[in-house]
């Protein structure tokens, strides 16, 4: 399941409801993105989520059916807020849900890899110098890269 | 076709859509950046560092050599920061 939304979730509430009453999940992996209160060295005082609707929730989806595609899942969700954002509110929250705990954990940290790269958000920091566009980093590609299936023909 | 701006290309530009109509010749993503930059000063600097522009063509990634066409949602955005 998948969500994009500008209020607060309820992490328990949310749990709750993705295993409910699947006696087949052994292993549930959360992943919960918070806000920073400093960045760079900079003091950040509130931030703000743009995002690109449409392309948002296809790309989501897209990464969520490749964890269901890759691990033996029972559930999973994405929920990623936009709008502004202050230093401790949750901004994103991924969990994964399998038989086993390996499957759980891996496809957790896979769905938040793909996101970071993949899924249209960006955030403008309010900080002490002023407003700023967050750049992108290339530890989050590499993150995400380390998933990408070797084509087995690929001449190395 | 629909042009959408994100992020700091919407801040340069000072656009956050658009409909326009690129001349003959501007078949592919590559192309159509070429042209958006001799539109003003304003696109040729939010154009300016290509490596750093992500493009969308009806919501999915596309590469350079992808074509747009007139009844396509193209968009343009610095790479992606969330989560």
């Amino acid at each position: 399941m998948i969500r994009v939304q500008e209020q607060d979730f309820d992490i328990g509430a949310e749990l709750a409801k993705l295993t409910d009453g699947n006696t087949a999940i052994g292993g549930l992996a959360v992943f919960v993105g918070l806000v920073r209160d400093m960045a760079g060295g900079s003091g950040i005082s509130a931030m703000t989520l743009e995002h690109y609707p449409a392309m948002t929730e296809k790309m989501l989806a897209e990464i969520e059916a490749e964890a269901q595609a890759r691990w033996p899942l029972e559930a999973s969700l994405i929920i990623h807020r936009y709008g502004r954002l202050e230093p401790g509110d949750q901004i994103v929250m991924v969990a994964a849900a399998s038989a086993h705990r390996e499957a759980a954990f891996e496809a957790c940290q896979f769905l938040m890899d793909w996101l970071k790269t993949k899924a249209p958000f960006w955030k403008l920091e309010e900080t002490d110098q002023g407003a700023l566009w967050v750049d992108a980093r290339s530890s989050d590609d590499a993150a995400a890269a380390r998933w990408v299936k070797r084509d087995p023909d690929a001449a190395e | 076709m629909k042009l959408l701006y994100f992020a700091w290309v919407k801040t340069k530009t000072g656009l956050s859509e658009e409909e326009v109509t690129p001349p003959d010749g501007v078949a592919t993503v590559a192309e159509l950046l070429t042209w958006l930059e001799g539109r003003g000063p304003e696109f040729a600097d939010a154009l300016a560092d290509r490596e750093a522009i992500r493009v969308a063509v009806n919501q999915s990634f596309a590469k350079p050599g992808d074509p747009v066409g007139p009844n396509d949602e193209v968009a343009l955005f610095p790479p992606v920061t969330g989560g």
